[in-house]
Order: C-alpha cells, then sequence, then structure tokens
C-alpha cells in the first residue's frame, strides 16, 4: 500500500524526519508511538501534503505512485485520509455541505459521477450510526462547538464518508473519555478491510487495547527506532521510552 | 505545492471585472458643471412642477455651503464638480414591434448584464406575447441607465393590487402629493453634503407605493448603470409602505471600465408605517477600479429607513463588492413604539478598494429593538472599515440593541476596522456588541484540501461559510448571484 523511504523532512530549517522507513501492506494496522517532539505529527503532516514541511530527501510511493509530487487534494483522492490531532472549525459551514463538496471535488478529480443526493443521505445515515452521532452533526457547521469527544468522532465519520485507502489517525485518542474512545474504535474496527491500510499515531497504549495493531513502531529523533509485535506497546507502556533512546542512539 | 495566501493575494490581484463594457447608444445630455442653470435644465426636462424646482435650489443652496465629509476612514482625491455631467439619457424610444428594431447596442447591455430576452422585451418597450409572460421570473424590473429609468415591467399586475412601482420621473408626473408628502422626510435635504448635491442634482430612480394591507407579491427590482463616461448618477429611490404592507425590494448595480472615477451618489428613502415590513438588498457591484488602483466608482451613498409606525420593521441587506471608495451607512431610525431596525452586510474589498460603511440605528419609541450583523472580508492592500452608530434616546425605554461586526483578513497587506460608537441615554435598554477579526487560516485551507477540494474550492467554501448569516438573508435571485460574485471577486476566476 504505502512504502516510505529514507524520508526527511524539515520546518523552517529545522531538521524533524530524519530517515523514516515504513512499508504498510493493504489490511494492515500500523501504530506509531514515541515521546514528544520525536516526530510523529510531522510524519502525518508530511504524507498529507502540508506544505509548511519541507521534505528533503527520500521518497514516499501509495501504490506504486510517487506520493510527494501531489497536491494535498490529489492525495486524498488518491485514498491519502488524515484524521487530524486538531479538527480545524470552519464556522457557517455545515458539516453536510462540507462533506458534499469534498466529495464532489474527489469524484469530479477522479472523472467519475458524482454520488446522487439520495445516496448521499444513505451514506451519511449509515455512517453516523457508526460513530454514535446520528442525526447530531449534520446541520452543525464544521466542528463549530463540538466538544473534545464530538470532533474526533466527526473525524471518523468524515474517513467513512470519504472511504480512503489509507488512512492516518493522528493521536485521535487524545483527550477522550473511555466511551468515545471506544467508539471511536468501534468505528476503525468496522472500516477496517483487506484493501485498507491504517497508520495510528499515538502516545498512549490505551488505544491499542481496542484498535489492535499488526506492527507498533518507535518514533525517536525523527527516526524509527524500534518495530515490534503489539506486545511492544505494552512493554513501552510499562518502561517508558528512556531506555528505547538510549538504545537508539547506539544503534 | 500547494496553495499559499501569497498565492492567494497574487491570484486576487488578477482579478476582472466582466462588467466593464460601454455600451454605444446616442444619449440627450446637459453640458458638464454644475449651477442654477444646469439645475433649471434638468428640471425643465423633466418637466417637474414648481416646488420641486424649488427643493432642488434650496438643496443646492445648502450644499454650496456644505463641506464634504472627511471622516471616513478613506483617501481619495475629492471630485470636481465642476467636471460632472449631471443628466445623460439614452434618447428617448418608440413603441416597438420587435426586438430587432431596439438599439442593438441597448440590448447588448441588457444581454450583457444577463436579462432574459422576455425581460428585456419589456425593457425596450417591445409587445410581448403569452410565452415572454411564462418567462418573466417573479421579478419586477426597472433599469436606470445614467439618469433616468429605461422600463418598468410588471406594471399592470402590481397595478391590479394598488403597488405604484414606477421610475422616479414618473411618480412626480402621476402622483405629485405621495412623492411630495414623503420626499426629503427620512433623509432631509441638508443632511449631509452628498444627500445635498443628489437632492439638487438627482435625474431618476425609482418610487414605490405599497397600500394599507397588500403584501406584495413579487420582489421589486431596480438595476443601476452608470453607462456615459464624464457622468454622474445621482438616484433617488423612495419606498412607502402603508399600515401592514409588506415590501421585499432589490437593487443591483454596474459600470463600465473607465480610468476616471465616477462619482455615484444615490439617496434611498424608506418610511414604513404601523405593521409594515420592508426589505432592502442590495448586491452592489460598480467597477471598482483597476489592481493599481486607477479608476472605479465612488461610492456616496445615503440610505435611510423610518420605521414610523408602531410594530414596523426595516431590513437592510447589502453585499458590497465593488466601487473604489465606498462610505455608505444604511440606517433606520426607530420611531415607532416596538419597531424594529435590521442591518446585514457583507462588504469585500480588494487591490485598492477602500470601504467605510456600516449603519445607524436610532432609537427613539419605547420597545425597539436593532439588529446588525457586518462581515468585511479585505484582500490586496485594501482597507475595510465598519463604522456604526448605535443611538438609544431617553425615552426609548426598554429598547434592545445586539450587534456583531466580524472581520476577515486575506493576505497581511490589507486592513480591517471597526469603529462602534454606542450612546445610551436610559437605564432599561440593552446594547450588545461583539467583534473579531481573524486570518483566513492556512488550517483551513489544509483541511479542505485534506478532504479533496482544491484550493479555490477551499477559499470559496470558506468565505461563503463567514459571511453565510448574511447571504441567507437575500432573496433566492440575489444570494445565487452574490455568491458568484463573492467567489469571482476572491478567487480570481474570470466568468
Amino acid at each position: 500500500m504505502i512504502k516510505i523511504k529514507n524520508l526527511h523532512a524539515e520546518i523552517e530549517g529545522n531538521k524533524i524526519l530524519n530517515g523514516v522507513n515504513l512499508e504498510i501492506n493493504a489490511g494492515e494496522i500500523h501504530a506509531i508511538m514515541g515521546p514528544n517532539g520525536s516526530g510523529k505529527s510531522t510524519l502525518a503532516s508530511v504524507l498529507a501534503g502540508r506544505e509548511e514541511y519541507e521534505v528533503t530527501r527520500g521518497e514516499v510511493e501509495l501504490m506504486g505512485e510517487n506520493l510527494l509530487d501531489l497536491e494535498p487534494n490529489e492525495r486524498a483522492a488518491a485514498g491519502v485520509f488524515l484524521a487530524f490531532q486538531y479538527p480545524v472549525e470552519i464556522p457557517g459551514v455545515s458539516n453536510m455541505n462540507f462533506l458534499k463538496t469534498a466529495l464532489k471535488s474527489i469524484k469530479e478529480f477522479k472523472g467519475e459521477k458524482p454520488y446522487t443526493a439520495k445516496e448521499f443521505l444513505q451514506m451519511v445515515k449509515k455512517n453516523q450510526e457508526l460513530v454514535g452521532l446520528s442525526g447530531r452533526l449534520a446541520n452543525r457547521s464544521v466542528n463549530e462547538g463540538f466538544s473534545g469527544g464530538e470532533k474526533k468522532r466527526n473525524e471518523i465519520f468524515q474517513m467513512a464518508m470519504l472511504d480512503p485507502k489509507f488512512a492516518i489517525l493522528d493521536e485521535t485518542d487524545s483527550g477522550l473519555d473511555i466511551d468515545a474512545l471506544k467508539t471511536v474504535a468501534d468505528g476503525v474496527n468496522q472500516l477496517k478491510s483487506p484493501e485498507k491500510s491504517f497508520l495510528l499515531i499515538t502516545h498512549y497504549q490505551r488505544l491499542l487495547d481496542y484498535i489492535v495493531p499488526d506492527f507498533v513502531h518507535v518514533l525517536h529523533k525523527g527516526q524509527i527506532v524500534k518495530t515490534g509485535p503489539k506486545e511492544l506497546a505494552l512493554e513501552l507502556e510499562e518502561k517508558g521510552y528512556d531506555w528505547l533512546k538510549e538504545d537508539g542512539v547506539e544503534a | 505545492m500547494a496553495y499559499t495566501e501569497t498565492e492567494l493575494a497574487e491570484e486576487l490581484k488578477s482579478q476582472k471585472y466582466k462588467y466593464g463594457f460601454t455600451s454605444k447608444f446616442e444619449t440627450d445630455r446637459v453640458p458638464k458643471g454644475l449651477n442654477e442653470d444646469v439645475i433649471k435644465m434638468i428640471s425643465a426636462k423633466k418637466k417637474e412642477p414648481e416646488w420641486l424646482l424649488e427643493f432642488r435650489l434650496n438643496s443646492y443652496r445648502n450644499w454650496l455651503n456644505m463641506k464634504e465629509p472627511n471622516w471616513a476612514h478613506v483617501k481619495y482625491k475629492k471630485p470636481d464638480f465642476q467636471e460632472i455631467t449631471y443628466y445623460a439619457a439614452p434618447q428617448p424610444k418608440k413603441q416597438l414591434n420587435s426586438l430587432d428594431e431596439v438599439d442593438p447596442e441597448l440590448r447588448n447591455m441588457y444581454e450583457k448584464l444577463g436579462i432574459s430576452i422576455a425581460e428585456q422585451k419589456r425593457l425596450a418597450g417591445v409587445k410581448t406575447d403569452d410565452e415572454d409572460k411564462k418567462e418573466l421570473s417573479g421579478v419586477a424590473m426597472d433599469v436606470v441607465v445614467d439618469s433616468v429609468s429605461v422600463e418598468t415591467t410588471f406594471k399592470e399586475k402590481l397595478n391590479e393590487l394598488g403597488v405604484i412601482f414606477c421610475s422616479f420621473s414618473e411618480a412626480v408626473q402621476k402622483y405629485p402629493d405621495l412623492v411630495r408628502e414623503n420626499m426629503g422626510k427620512v433623509v432631509p435635504p441638508n443632511d449631509n453634503f452628498y444627500a445635498a448635491l443628489n437632492s439638487a442634482v438627482f435625474t431618476d430612480g425609482s418610487f414605490c407605493y405599497i397600500p394599507k394591507g397588500v403584501r406584495c407579491p413579487m420582489e421589486l427590482s431596480t438595476y443601476f448603470r452608470i453607462n456615459e463616461a464624464g457622468t454622474g448618477q445621482f438616484e433617488r429611490t423612495l419606498i412607502v409602505a402603508e399600515d401592514e404592507a409588506y415590501v421585499s425590494y432589490l437593487e443591483g448595480c454596474t459600470a463600465p471600465t473607465r480610468d476616471e472615477n465616477q462619482l455615484h451618489a444615490a439617496v434611498v428613502e424608506i418610511v414604513a408605517k404601523n405593521d409594515a415590513e420592508v426589505k432592502y438588498s442590495t448586491v452592489q457591484n460598480w467597477y471598482p477600479g483597476d489592481e493599481n488602483g486607477k479608476g472605479g466608482v465612488f461610492n456616496f451613498v445615503t440610505k435611510r429607513g423610518l420605521c414610523e409606525g408602531t410594530r414596523s420593521k426595516i431590513s437592510w441587506t447589502q453585499v458590497e463588492t465593488g466601487s473604489a471608495i465606498t462610505w455608505k451607512y444604511p440606517s433606520c431610525v426607530l420611531k415607532g413604539d416596538y419597531s424594529e431596525g435590521e442591518f446585514y452586510s457583507v462588504a469585500v474589498t480588494n487591490n485598492h478598494q477602500m470601504a467605510d460603511t456600516g449603519t445607524k440605528m436610532t432609537h427613539i419609541g419605547r420597545n425597539t429593538k436593532s439588529l446588525i450583523i457586518s462581515k468585511g472580508i479585505s484582500a490586496g492592500v485594501s482597507e475595510n472599515s465598519y463604522r456604526g452608530l448605535v443611538q438609544i434616546n431617553k425615552q426609548a425605554k426598554n429598547s434592545r440593541n445586539f450587534s456583531q461586526c466580524d472581520s476577515l483578513l486575506i493576505g497581511d497587506k490589507c486592513g480591517a476596522h471597526t469603529f462602534p460608537y454606542i450612546e445610551t441615554k436610559n437605564s432599561s435598554s440593552k446594547v450588545e456588541h461583539e467583534a473579531t477579526t481573524s486570518k483566513i487560516g492556512e488550517d483551513q485551507i489544509f483541511y479542505c484540501q485534506q478532504r479533496g477540494m482544491d484550493e479555490e474550492a477551499a477559499v470559496s467554501l470558506i468565505v461563503n461559510g463567514y459571511a453565510k448569516e448574511v447571504l441567507n438573508k437575500l432573496p433566492m435571485e440575489f444570494a445565487v448571484e452574490a455568491k458568484k460574485l463573492l467567489e469571482v471577486t476572491l478567487e480570481g476566476s474570470v466568468g
């Protein structure tokens, strides 16, 4: 699905990513953990195409296509989705209008026919139920006045609507109470399929109790310093990151 | 590469004005310059009664002693009032049998303005058939080119209800008492420099009278156009709504692209009696000047409504995208108890445009209410100011006002300013004012892009969302046009 090779990126001259290598196959869920400032969110932003970040070296391929050549909206059309850590508010734009515009843009870009109003409404209904938002957010402005939990659920709802191939969840678990966390995890688990890949960025092992990853990676100083099975997350929870920092430096 | 603010700002510079054409039909004009003889000439051309000539001459004499206001947050070279032509009219026309007989230039202009064939026939005085009648939208339209009103549509249908909708000149001839009674009542001829000038030299405009208990079944609309070079446009609109009457009135305007500045100084007066309601919507798209600030219309307008009766209501909704300089404060005088005034505004400035616009809400009656929603959008090197006065007089007990003034900045070379003035002279009233200033967020644009929209679609979605509260207040025909206008103004896409 996605191949990241020796990826280096910086912002305003500060080097954040220093050679990330990562390959995710279709159907896999990977988790990236790591201390504050290790470059987790930068990796998400670079993959989504945020232009403040400059890629200085390396390659990213999405299903054989050079991802770094694409505009952010083209990446979205190609199937990349980023659930934001801090979803943005857009006053005066209803959730429905926002999603309609987004879906129309993607369909247009691919040269496909847009969904009919009926199809669209059916999708909305189905996917709202998935994240426990039935009827609550449709006519409110995008994320405006939403609680932290509603914002994160809305990200998952949007993900379900756009049906991406490769979804990045950037600290979607932060600020969620246990019920909201379960709802979000349920949503992701239901969307999981052999054709889709997920990259979960998180600080805490907690999320991984509900969304079980195939691999866990530890990012430190812009490099993946350790990769392991899901048990690695438990180990990190117990021991913290310091022992890996040592290892990382030595390695 | 994604969209940066710098790119957006660059793109905005290159936006084109699509109404910049000039039409060459024959015109009848008076010599340029302003003196009592010119005023007498205008009055004579329009065969006006003596009292109206007196009104004009008194206004002129007042004007001579007045100074041009300079308190607004705008900079421009003051117009030379002797260089302006105060009257220019397309040659009078005769009854025509088909559109082929219409002056092709006039027809051409209608087409460029997007007026339908059926509507064109009406406007050009061509006989219409049943097919045409079906095509006509539910909007009665009047077109004012330069100084005079070309034609008013739907007259017969409105006549049946007793609604009068005609050009100001026609009203002076046919309904002199109604005009005389109400003209200058809301905006006195000596109200301000430009209102005085207008009162002296106004050439035409629209008159609208809704009798007691009548809800006008269609939108009434006037389309203003400055065509001739070196002319000013000084129109007057007077709307009178009797007890329990209702009317929604639309006003649109464009002007050709010219290197010189053209002056537009209009006066709009509204009178609402007991339980009457008047909605007045404007989409102002006068030529804004080029990207270097050359040319463009000076839009110095006095608009005021008098809520004379109990429970009367006047709403102003404006979408201001054009003009080099805008100086405009559609206001409400809330005289009747329980009367209500509303002001909804979206003002967009780009390149070198400067706008100083807002409203005045004067509370006189008890339990009066006013609402102000102002949304400014500044781009380029423009300056956009909101200026508003909320005045609650001593006897206006239990009055309420709520004001919200938001400013949105695009790029880092433009300015947004808010000048709210609040005067409250009693303790039972409540005034609330909220103001915000924000920059269009790279975060917001990126969020939309991540969901699949390109930069233009993202900016358009965000700006429309920002202005939604106001756009929603426009009648549907206008809302669509206004949205498009916002997109064109802010995206650089040539329509």
